[in-house]
């Protein structure tokens, strides 16, 4: 797991967020905030350590962690993916 | 010419011929709980299975557990079957009816004591017929076979693992102390005089495998578990998918089709055995040790002049109408004689609505019903 | 980095509605996702697990993911488990019960589940309450506290599953909370992997029927009080004993290797059949 800051992107899906708290209240960095209704959102993702409390507590599997890097390989990697199956 | 192989012969009890016929049905899991008068179904079971290549035997904590290991080996696609009596009866109803909700082929076998209760734990009685039909929770079909001797304890066990592979659902043998403690000379058939029914599994690839799809036949192939068919299985009402469902359509679906599934097959599935009944005017329904004794007393009675004919009922849910609705019309008077307070005559009266005179004869004091008292009853105005 | 989300989605039964039916913050949701990066990490095919559940909230879980799943009665999670695995001792089973589920209508199965050492992994969920059926006392739930049928407070007292677990020869036992969910992986990773009967309790917060009657505010509460409350097992026993009143250990308490009994019973086959 990344440790410095601002490495990461953190994603909640508002579909799946029933707004439980866990993320918002222990996320060590104080990334993730509460919204107009009631459901979790990235205020500040530059405060993000990468230390995916969040992403394994959440039980609605509603957030997502992955490095910054990561992400731009996998948006390639995805297509790659397809030609396998 | 080549002679064929001499048939194996044993002087077994009427549990002993059920370990035999259940190992000769394809049998490899038993779990149960001791409890008189079956526990020597579970004890041949727990010297023969584990000879064998995959059997299995387990000596599980009570019948509940029993019932419910045996419906886990059964989904993981052995032939599996329990063994028990009344109160250990009582105790398997929540996952007969599972059972009969998830569509678990399976076998449990049942000698009947005498009760409420405790009872009379060594002495015979018939007084689970009813609870075999209805003891479950809920609406539901099931199939119930008896034995009246110990042959025919053999060849029921196997009757039974074929319904219940074929028709993907619970099917409880009742027997009674009399027929499982009496011991006499049977013939093990050889296995290619047997027809052996296994489950049908799926065979199309999985993803085209929808668990409980309605289809004509109204059962579901079934396939072990791990074979790359993963499903949901449940006792919740659910739809073809298997997953839980409260939509009225969906529901009346499902529990049509588990209706339909036996009742279109009841003419494969109601077993009897008539006795001299051609032009007899007078019938006797029995089924278990009573059809022995009657039996004798219909020959009696033949010997004395009088048309007296037997049905002996194998099967007797779902019950076997058309026969007995056949023999009501045709005679004066059916006698059911029973070892309960009218279990069956209750179905008899119901199927003979009116045509002819039924007559019960019902003893409740742990003694078998003797040739003699329905002898009595078929001279009897 | 894992992509631990993506990775769990891939798991889950898409035909399935999402969000699952889990209140708001129940720990039930962090198992379902331990649970799948376990059996990602042993490097486990979907069609050799099987998730056997009970009744209750938990008995919910196994319709969400896409293993074998069998959702059985209330309290005989562990009877199906035992036929399946002796039937099939190649299929590894994975069972979720609640508290009320294998310790009060399971209890029995339990203890001999454990005795046997059938080798089979035992979730226990215990949220200290019966929640499906809104919130009666469990015989999990503590002395004193609230329940629908404790209004006046609980005069009983709970089990605990650790001890319970290991009176009962268990050969793996061990506890976490739903807030410790790297210890969760550690744990079932290595139940699911170990032979024998294998224990992993869990603790995880009912607020809808536990929190709101025991002066929880929220959910958020239930799992701070999990944080100050637990302790590793190792540090719990250098604690003085006066020191130790209140506070739940977490680890693992047993951990043996002995063969299970499917195991057993196969070389029994085979001994009886090497005589032949």
């Amino acid at each position: 797991m990344a440790k410095k800051k601002g490495e990461t992107i953190v994603t909640v899906y508002p579909a799946w967020c029933k707004g439980c708290g866990i993320c918002v209240n222990f996320c060590p960095g104080k990334v993730l905030e509460f919204d107009e209704h009631g459901k979790a959102y990235v205020a500040r993702m530059e405060e993000c350590i990468g230390c995916g409390f969040c992403e394994l507590h959440c039980p609605d599997f509603a957030i997502s962690v992955v490095a910054k890097d990561k992400k731009d390989n996998k948006n390639n990697s995805e297509h790659k993916d397809e030609g396998k199956n | 010419m080549a002679r064929k192989p001499k048939r194996k012969e044993l002087f077994a009890l009427g549990n002993e011929a059920v370990v035999e016929g259940a190992l000769l049905a394809g049998c490899s899991f038993f779990a149960g709980y001791p409890i008189t008068p079956s526990t020597e179904i579970a004890e041949g079971m727990a010297a023969k299975l584990p000879q064998l290549e995959e059997g299995v035997f387990v000596q599980m904590e009570d019948e509940i557990a029993s019932l419910g290991a045996v419906i886990g080996a059964s989904l993981a696609g052995r032939k599996a079957m329990t063994a028990t009596s009344g109160p250990g009866f009582s105790l398997m109803q929540e996952h007969i009816g599972y059972a009969c909700m998830a569509e678990v082929p399976l076998v449990i076998v049942n000698v009947m004591r005498g009760g409420p209760s405790t009872g009379l734990p060594t002495n015979p009685a018939q007084g689970d017929v009813q609870q075999a039909r209805w003891g479950t929770h809920g609406d539901h079909p099931i199939i119930v076979l008896s034995a009246s001797d110990v042959q025919e304890c053999l060849h029921m066990t196997i009757a039974a693992f074929n319904f219940a592979e074929k028709y993907r659902t619970p099917v409880i043998l009742l027997l009674d102390e009399v027929t499982a403690h009496t011991r006499e000379k049977i013939v093990l058939p050889r296995p290619e005089e047997l027809t052996i029914i296994n489950r049908t599994i799926p065979t199309m690839p999985p993803e085209w495998y929808v668990p409980y799809e309605e289809t004509m036949r109204g059962v579901p192939p079934m396939p072990p578990l791990g074979s790359g068919y993963r499903y949901h299985v449940t006792g919740l009402t659910h739809d073809e998918h298997g997953y839980p469902t409260s939509k009225a359509n969906e529901i009346s679906a499902l529990m049509h089709r588990l209706f339909r599934k036996i009742d279109q097959f009841f003419y494969d599935i109601q077993l009897v055995e008539e006795v001299e009944t051609e032009d007899a005017e007078v019938v006797v329904v029995a089924y278990g040790c009573v059809a022995r004794s009657a039996k004798l007393a219909i020959t009696q009675a033949r010997e004395s002049g009088c048309k007296a004919g037997l049905l002996v009922l194998k099967t007797l849910f779902p019950f076997p109408r058309t026969y007995v609705e056949k023999l009501a019309r045709q005679c004066k008077k059916v006698i059911v004689p029973e070892m309960n307070m009218g279990q069956i005559s209750r179905e008899v009266k119901r199927v003979n609505n009116g045509l002819s005179r039924v007559v019960t004869i019902n003893r409740v004091d742990g003694q078998i019903i003797t040739p003699g008292e329905i002898l009595k009853k078929i001279y009897k105005d | 980095m894992v992509e631990t989300t993506k990775l769990i989605h891939e798991y889950l039964r898409h035909s399935k509605k999402f969000p699952h039916v889990y209140c708001p913050g129940c720990g039930h949701g962090i198992v379902l996702g331990s649970i799948i990066r376990s059996v990602h990490h042993l490097g486990l095919s979907k069609d050799e697990v099987v998730l056997i559940a009970g009744i209750g909230c938990s008995g919910r879980m196994a319709v969400y993911v896409d293993f074998n799943t069998i959702h059985t009665t209330h309290g005989r999670a562990l009877t199906f488990a035992t036929g399946v695995k002796l039937a099939n001792p190649k299929l590894k089973v994975i069972v979720v019960m609640g508290d009320g589920d294998a310790l009060s209508i399971g209890g029995n199965h339990f203890i001999h589940a454990a005795r046997r050492n059938i080798g089979v992994t035992a979730l226990v969920l215990n949220n200290n309450i019966y929640g499906m059926t809104g919130g009666q006392s469990s015989s999990t739930t503590p002395e004193n506290s609230y329940s629908t049928t404790t209004p006046y407070g609980h005069l009983e007292r709970d089990f605990d599953v650790v001890n319970l677990a290991l009176g009962c020869g268990a050969n793996f036992v061990s506890r976490t909370t739903a807030l410790h969910a790297q210890l969760m992986d550690k744990l079932l990773t290595k139940a699911i992997e170990n032979p024998g009967f294998n224990v992993v309790e869990v603790l995880t917060p009912c607020f809808t029927q536990y929190g709101r009657k025991n002066k929880f505010k929220n959910v958020v509460e239930m799992y701070s009080w999990y944080r100050k409350n637990t302790i590793k097992v190792e540090k719990y026993k250098e604690l003085p004993e006066e020191k130790r009143a209140g506070k739940i250990p977490i680890g693992v308490f047993s951990d043996k290797q002995e063969p299970g009994f499917e195991e057993k019973y196969g070389q029994l086959r085979e001994k009886l059949r090497s005589k032949k």
